[in-house]
């Protein structure tokens, strides 16, 4: 009696598992990134995602296949070969191997294989062999502990944590390439929906490429150990149109706005250590450890992601770095109240 | 159930296994093996990639004096290993004194090598690329060629002391076999680093 | 001759203090002794790794939640991962392998004893070492703590600019002392198997447990010894200014890569291969049938050893080696994934036509192949390099390892342990406690491990203290959470039940599973010199033909 119930439990508690798993993979198969602000990997809208996605959906299916027909059989025999209870105590007849079965399943399985091979040869050839068009525009992407720097050669620009690139048309493409680099540990940079990570490692360049189909902001995060503050070196990557994208560059090329008289928070700024590590374009602060901070209120976020740009957040960041990213590599400024506010005050001009 | 219910006389069956010390010394030299392998593979990848100080062509020549010590060796405790089987203690003694005595000019040689290097060419392990595989390669073979004559030497105080009998000599081989692998690692080396690599 | 055991105090009457015991135990060469010491050892460090692995689901249980600071959990996953793999999974299989072995082979100790001894003491104090971290080490953030660097400890993270202090060096040194441990015991298996088979037990004769094992020590000979080589690069680049991997020199990050996935990836066949040991043994033994397809078994083994020294790379599908490098490592671990199917066909095979009893042992194997092949075709997936783009270094690759070591080596080994058990102690189990055990850590491996495939299909990379919410992994990050707990119960179960049965088991006999291998030919548990007389034998199951001398197994192999 334990021994049929026991195997009747078993076999419904492993039909649940088995349902349990199909509902979620249905679940989790609908793009839940319809919304811009997704990172599921079933929603792509760049080409390398899109051609991962279509590789992605061969691949389920196969192993889907093999999954069910090998549980079937386990099923099967765990069913109907148990032990019954009026089991007459004689050994069953003992079969040593078959060589024709043998056969069957190494010949089927190879077979499976090179086809899954070939489909997924294509694809390795397809995003890392792509021909390069004269109008992609070319981004060098740096990591650090803990943020991204990103600059535009051709463009003229340095910015920081957030990236910026145009939509590309299928009928016109202009699709972006990043040149990964690293200044020190090794980082790895992830949009889902945009394309298959690729790492950032010290001297061992890397490059990929994306040419995201609809506009809107992309989320993604490192996705190598790189120290403390791994998890919150976080990415954000604005596709914008065309004329959205030219007037975006176009500000971030010029440098500071300085008003006539420089204000006090500018001269905390450049008299404390802020200049040893950020850059201010047009001013004397030219430093290149941490973010350029030229058109900082252009950004949405600060610390790579961590908080959102407000006065309130970049205040506290530079009051105390730790109570929002405790371990990152900015130093808390020991600054007084009066200081810290005008210095916040400052850095609010700086769009 | 006992076990004496599947016994079967011996005589009805001929069964000869391996020795296991030849086994087990040989699973170690396939250990050894790999180990050597990675670093000659990092010396192999680092060919040329020093960014600034002296290269192999600059300061390497190759220690063909030294390497004959080595490789003669191999020879001289084949000979001491025969002579033990033979009973030949005397010469087995002999022999092996000057196995340990080539090995220990070896051991000079790189010394001298390393000497050189040091203070006359200013390389060391941490200078550049070369340095680091140079003497880690070099230097991890000059490890187990001390562990090598740590052992040799032993044997040769027990021989001394007359302890070191006939029955022995399937011991001797076996640490035979490890002075061998000693020796081959160093013909690897050699070309890495003295052909290959300059 | 006194038939001292393990088990049983002495027998000729006199009373030994508490020091001579330990004293026997700190000393002995025995294998079956030491056997169990390694076991024990296991048993301590996975309980330690298992609070580890519930520290950090604890903090993963909601979005920015505060349980611990990032340092803590990132030396949490460092240990929790270095321990499961070194001083657990590592330890308790040459445990089983080193009690098992000459049993089995119908020899009377592994071929150095001394050696064994050295194996475990080493592997014994590497552990302590790594944990010594915690009160030893100048980390970067004041007095004495763990390794933070993840288990695969990648360059330049380990360099002196980015692990000031000392964590780093006990990770190194930990491994490379336990290393020589592991190396010197698979010296020890290899020329076991091969020197001291009982007469007639030739090679094609023995159980597949020795062959696994066999392969598994010839993995453990090729693969551990790169890692040391790794190792002694690392500690160079540390303390002697070397720049094995210093990029500023013009060193190479990915060269640590490779030296180190050259060890990881035949390392994780090194923990499997004694799992498909464990299958290949109960689960004919419970069906009442011999396995199918020996001669495949054994050449499907070999073929699975050879072949994962050439998958490594697949580690490294994001880190830019280029297509054509990429397209030769989707080949070959795509080919591993042949020999490994074919054996999950023999096992079923094996059930096939047979009279199968749900005993607790058989259910482990039961549920083993349904989750290996589960975490097969995930791994298959994986090496279909584009889709490892997205799915590699997020809790897609963690779902799948942690199926492949929780759900398939541990429901193995517990499978091992209740089978044994009876062996090993001469006493029989709760088999009530043992289905309490296997339905308790059943529900709780699959919601843990079953759920976690979903973070990583939307875009959770691993190593992560936190998390942002709104990106629709918050759900399943608590579900993964609660099923730690249901596993805890069935460990909790599981160690009670082994106490209680030890203590106040039911005598076993020394064959209480009407099996056919030699281990069964002798007490339990075997006396010190594990049989009276060394059997001859004459087929791989010398006991089927005992048990039925008219229809002996040599008849039909």
């Amino acid at each position: 009696m334990l021994q049929m119930r026991s195997s009747m439990s078993r076999f419904l508690a492993q039909t649940i598992v088995l349902l349990f798993w199909c509902a979620v993979a249905v679940w989790a198969s609908e793009p839940k990134g319809s919304s811009p602000d997704g990172t599921n990997i079933f929603a792509p809208a760049s080409t390398p995602a899109k051609s991962i996605f279509g590789l992605s959906l061969f691949v389920l299916a196969v192993t889907g296949v093999i999954f069910l027909v090998v549980f079937a059989l386990l099923l099967y025999c765990v069913v109907k070969f148990r032990k019954r209870r009026n089991d007459d105590g004689r050994e069953p007849p003992q079969v040593y191997g078959s060589n024709q079965v043998e056969l069957a399943w190494t010949v089927i399985p190879v077979l499976i294989v090179v086809a899954l091979f070939m489909a997924t040869a294509r694809v390795i050839a397809t995003v890392q062999k792509a021909a390069r068009p004269d109008n992609g525009i070319e981004v060098i992407a740096i990591g650090h502990q803990f943020w991204w720097e990103y600059r535009y050669p051709a463009l003229g620009v340095v910015t920081a944590n957030e990236l910026h690139v145009p939509v590309s048309d299928d009928s016109r493409p202009t699709p972006t390439f990043i040149k990964l680099l690293s200044a020190d540990t090794d980082h790895s940079f992830w949009i889902p929906r945009l394309a298959g990570k690729t790492d950032l490692i010290p001297n061992h360049p890397n490059s990929m490429w994306i040419d995201p189909h609809e506009t809107g902001v992309y989320l993604g995060q490192c996705a190598q150990y790189c120290g403390t503050q791994h998890a919150k070196m976080l990415l954000r990557v604005y596709v914008q149109s065309q004329d959205e994208f030219d007037r975006w560059i176009q500000e971030q090329r010029q440098p500071a706005t300085v008003g006539n008289a420089v204000s006090q928070g500018q001269r905390i700024f450049e008299t404390t250590a802020c200049i040893n590590c950020h850059t201010v374009a047009g001013t004397v602060a030219n430093g290149r450890f941490g973010p350029d901070l030229t058109h900082l209120m252009s950004r949405d976020t600060i610390a790579a992601g961590a908080a959102k740009n407000t006065p309130e957040n970049l205040r506290q960041w530079i009051l105390n770095p730790a109570a929002i990213k405790p371990g990152s590599l900015m130093p808390a400024m020991q600054l007084s109240d009066p200081e810290l506010d005008a210095l916040t005050t400052y850095l609010e001009t700086l769009r | 159930m006992n076990t004496a219910d599947l016994t079967l006389p011996k005589t009805e069956l001929e069964w000869r296994l391996p020795s296991r010390g030849r086994v087990g010394m040989s699973a170690l030299i396939a250990a050894e093996a790999a180990i050597f392998t990675i670093f000659v593979v990092a010396y192999l990848f680092y060919v040329g990639k020093s960014l600034s100080g002296p290269t192999p062509r600059d300061v390497l020549s190759p220690p063909f004096f030294y390497t004959f010590c080595l490789l003669s060796s191999s020879l001289t405790i084949h000979f001491a290993s025969r002579s033990l089987r033979r009973w030949s203690f005397r010469s087995f003694g002999a022999w092996w004194l000057v196995t340990i005595t080539l090995g220990a000019i070896f051991l000079y040689g790189t010394a001298s090598e390393w000497h050189r290097l040091i203070y006359r060419d200013g390389l060391t392990i941490s200078t550049n690329l070369f340095g680091t595989t140079y003497y880690s390669l070099v230097g991890l073979h000059g490890f187990h060629v001390v562990v090598g004559l740590a052992c040799l030497g032993t044997v040769m105080v027990f021989t001394l002391f007359g302890a070191v009998k006939q029955e022995h000599a399937e011991r001797i081989d076996v640490l035979s076999l490890y002075w061998h692998f000693v020796d081959a690692v160093w013909i690897v080396v050699f070309t890495v680093v003295y052909v290959i690599g300059r | 001759m006194s038939t001292e055991s393990i088990a049983w105090p002495s027998t000729t009457g006199e009373s030994r203090s508490f020091v001579d015991h330990l004293h026997e135990w700190i000393t002995t060469v025995d294998h079956k002794r030491l056997g169990i010491l390694y076991i024990v050892y296991a048993l301590v460090f996975l309980v330690i790794g298992g609070v580890e692995a519930t520290v950090m689901r604890i903090q993963l249980i909601r979005p920015h939640n505060d349980f611990v600071s990032p340092q803590v959990f990132n030396r949490m996953f460092t240990m929790h991962g270095t321990t499961m793999i070194f001083f657990v999974a590592m330890p308790i299989l040459f445990g089983f392998a080193n009690y098992l072995i000459p049993l089995m082979i119908g020899a009377r100790d592994m071929a150095f004893p001394r050696l064994n001894a050295f194996g475990f003491w080493m592997t014994a104090f590497g552990g302590l070492l790594l944990y010594f971290s915690l009160v030893g080490a100048n980390g970067l953030y004041g007095a004495g703590n763990a390794p933070d660097v993840g288990w695969f400890a990648y360059a330049p993270l380990t360099s002196q600019t980015f692990s000031v202090g000392h964590s780093t060096d006990f990770w190194t040194l930990a491994l490379l002392v336990s290393g020589f441990g592991s190396i010197g015991t698979a010296i020890n298996i290899v020329a076991t198997v091969l020197c001291l088979r009982c007469p007639g037990m030739t090679l094609a004769k023995m159980p597949l447990f020795a062959w696994l094992n066999l392969v598994m020590a010839g993995l453990v000979i090729l693969a551990v010894s790169p890692l040391t080589a790794a190792q002694v690069m690392l500690l160079l680049d540390r303390y002697l200014g070397a720049h094995f991997f210093d990029t500023q020199a013009g060193g190479s990050a990915v060269i640590w890569m490779h030296f180190f996935w050259i060890f990881g990836h035949p390392e994780v066949y090194v923990l499997v291969l004694p799992a498909f040991a464990f299958a290949s043994e109960i689960i004919p033994v419970f069906s009442r049938k011999a396995i199918f397809g020996y001669p495949v078994m054994v050449g499907a083994t070999v073929a699975i050893g050879f072949i994962s020294m050439s998958v490594w790379a697949h580690h490294m599908f994001t880190v830019g080696m280029g297509a054509n490098v990429n397209t030769f490592f989707v080949i070959s671990t795509m080919a591993i994934a042949v020999p490994t199917g074919i054996k999950i066909f023999n096992w079923l095979a094996t059930m096939w036509g047979g009279k199968i009893e749900f005993k607790t042992p058989m259910l482990f194997c039961i549920a083993f192949l349904f989750q290996f092949l589960i975490a097969g075709l995930t791994g298959v997936m994986m090496s279909a390099a584009p889709f490892d783009w997205q799915l590699g270094n997020s809790y897609f690759v963690v779902a799948h390892f942690h199926y492949v070591i929780v759900g398939g080596i541990l429901f193995t080994l517990f499978a091992a342990f209740y089978y044994w058990f009876p062996k090993m102690s001469g006493k029989m189990y709760s088999e009530t406690l043992g289905k309490l055990h296997f339905w308790l850590f059943l529900i709780g491996f699959h919601l843990t491990f079953d759920f976690m495939h979903i973070p990583g299909l939307l875009g959770m990379p691993r190593r992560i203290y936190t998390y942002e919410p709104g990106r629709g992994w918050d759900t399943w990050n608590s579900i993964v959470t609660i099923g730690v707990f249901f596993q805890a119960a069935g460990i909790l179960v599981f160690l009670g039940n082994l106490l209680w049965s030890y203590y106040r088991g039911k005598d076993a006999g020394s064959d209480p599973w009407d099996a056919w291998t030699l281990e069964w030919s002798t007490n339990s548990p075997p006396p010190a010199y594990n049989f009276h007389l060394i059997p001859t034998v004459k087929s791989r199951r010398p006991l089927w033909d005992l048990k039925h001398p008219d229809d002996p197994d040599w008849k039909y192999e």
